[in-house]
């Protein structure tokens, strides 16, 4: 592998009254600076959300015309698989430096809704929406009521998973609920119920937000100001865009994608210093983490509970920020803890870190693992 | 509520509900039941050998929420959505119908039922089946 990470940063989070374009362009210009590269040096750009054509906009916006794009839409997870294939461009010699970008303001424009966006010439619009599901959270309070009733797991169980982000974000003045206090069981149980079992402390945030990453060789990273980042695997799955394809909630595309990342690394879960993994929802990251083999089927609820893998440090979607596809910034993340930037939050001697992207109702999956350069 | 006109895969399904029957898509080739219904069989890829075969109406709660916040104003909050196991070996998404929407479990046996649609079709929903309790 001779791909590396060479910048990284977040455009502002929270409640911004800014644009999409106007945050894109904060997430790749401080990228770029972080990186100590300029625009020009850029002939690779990879993003979604910014419109049908999502990397053609933001190019022209910035003024580029790439060698290579890409605007592949899948959810949270786009930007883990965008790693992948960007690491696959550059070793082919596609392009040389790309931008990998996201950024929402979805809580300034209000443009979230529950029921979610129906496309109406898709099977689900004829066959799931009639019946009111909210899209997405009703998939994962299905996949939550499974998973507690075939594991005899618990509310509180879910619920430690928000408490755990909230003590992180504590630590991290970015976080939106840096200055909230601490979480407690009860605040998460008490909640507004949305979709049971899942109560509002069990849904990610709804921010704006955003953040790039920045990817060249790793030959070509070893001259720059940072230290490089290297790519050491990442593999994905997509299993179903549907609520009913799946056959078992419990068990989803992590399976696949996180042992496709680990072959391709030759590494195992015990190798992980500190994880990033896709919170959109408190269920989300116990059936991640099973999936990924942090642990056996049912007992994601106790590590967490025992804090024994540094987890979602920066607060994750559940208290830090989470903008609709919140994946970019778990790269964000895991690079600053990799580089020991992390100050109060900082684990130390993270040498190995793994970002997990979960995308639409638990369709797509996608793993990346990253480690400090030896 | 208005529910997307049927296009050439699911006109067999929708037209078969002003009847008040649900039909699964069923493959001649290989005997794999699917839905939603497709021009393709997902097991053995034939295209020709597709027909319709109406389903027992029985079925197991395989997953279930409680609606707490309705997404729109067809649906009056608290309500089931759940994922139906049928016999056939399909899932359904569905509601079940119920005043007491807390205590549908995951292993609950269902009956098919039928709410109306203003267009003359009408959509498959299901009722407890306490008779198997
Ligand atoms: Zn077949």
């Amino acid at each position: 592998m001779t791909v590396a990470i060479v910048g990284a940063a977040e455009c502002d989070l929270g409640v911004t009254g800014l644009s999409v374009l106007g945050l894109q362009t904060q997430a790749v210009t401080r990228a770029l600076a972080d990186a100590g590269l300029s625009l020009r040096d850029v002939d690779g750009i990879a993003t979604t959300g910014v419109a049908r054509f999502s990397a053609t906009s933001l190019a022209e916006h910035l003024g580029l015309q790439p060698a290579w794009t890409d605007s592949t839409f899948a959810g949270g997870s786009a930007f883990e698989m965008f790693v992948a294939r960007a690491a696959q461009a550059i070793d082919a010699g596609q392009c040389h430096t790309v931008v990998i970008s996201f950024a929402s303001n979805q809580r300034s424009a209000r443009s979230r809704s529950l029921g979610g966006a129906y496309e109406p010439h898709t099977p689900e619009a004829q066959l799931e929406q009639p019946y009111g599901p909210l899209y997405p959270a009703s998939h994962y309070a299905m996949a939550a009521g499974q998973y507690l009733h075939k594991y005899a797991a618990t509310r509180e169980d879910l619920a430690e998973v928000a408490i755990a982000a909230r003590e992180w974000a504590l630590l991290n003045p970015a976080a939106f609920r840096h200055g909230a206090g601490p979480l407690t069981v009860d605040d998460v149980l008490n909640a507004p119920m949305i979709s049971t079992p899942l109560t509002a402390a069990d849904c990610c945030l709804v921010t704006d937000g955003g953040g790039a990453v920045v990817l060249t060789s790793l030959e070509r990273a070893r001259d720059l100001p940072k230290p490089p980042i290297t790519v050491l695997g990442y593999g994905e799955s997509t299993t179903n865009s549907s609520m009913s394809a799946v056959d078992d909630l419990t068990v989803t595309g992590a399976v696949a994608s996180g042992a496709a990342a680990f072959a391709r690394a030759g590494l195992t879960p015990a190798d992980v210093d500190v994880a990033q993994v896709y919170d959109s929802f408190t269920i989300t990251v116990l059936l991640t983490l099973e999936a990924l083999g942090f642990c056996g089927p049912g007992e994601a609820g106790g590590v967490v509970r025992d804090r024994t893998l540094p987890l979602n440090t920066s607060g994750g979607g559940l208290s830090y920020c989470h903008p609709g596809q919140y994946g970019v910034l778990l790269l964000v993340e895991a690079v600053r803890q990799l580089r020991g930037e992390c100050g109060a939050r900082q684990v130390s001697g993270a040498e190995v870190a793994l970002a997990h992207g979960t995308g639409g109702i638990l369709s797509t999956h996608a793993t990346v693992l990253l480690g400090v350069d030896r | 509520m208005s529910i997307p006109e049927p296009d050439e895969m699911t006109q067999v399904y929708w037209d078969a509900t002003r009847e008040r029957r649900l039909l699964l898509q069923h493959c001649d080739a290989c005997g794999h039941t699917q839905h939603p219904p497709r021009t393709l069989c997902t097991y053995c890829g034939e295209t020709d050998a597709l027909s319709h075969r109406e389903a027992a109406g029985t079925g197991v709660v395989d997953a279930c929420t409680v609606v707490m916040r309705s997404p729109s104003p067809d649906h009056e909050a608290p309500y089931v959505v759940a994922r139906v196991r049928l016999p056939e070996g399909v899932v359904l998404i569905s509601n079940v119908e119920t005043d007491e929407p807390h205590a549908i479990a995951i292993g609950d046996a269902v009956r098919l039922a039928w709410r109306p649609l203003d267009d003359g079709r009408a959509l498959p929903v299901f009722h407890p089946d306490h008779q198997e309790n």
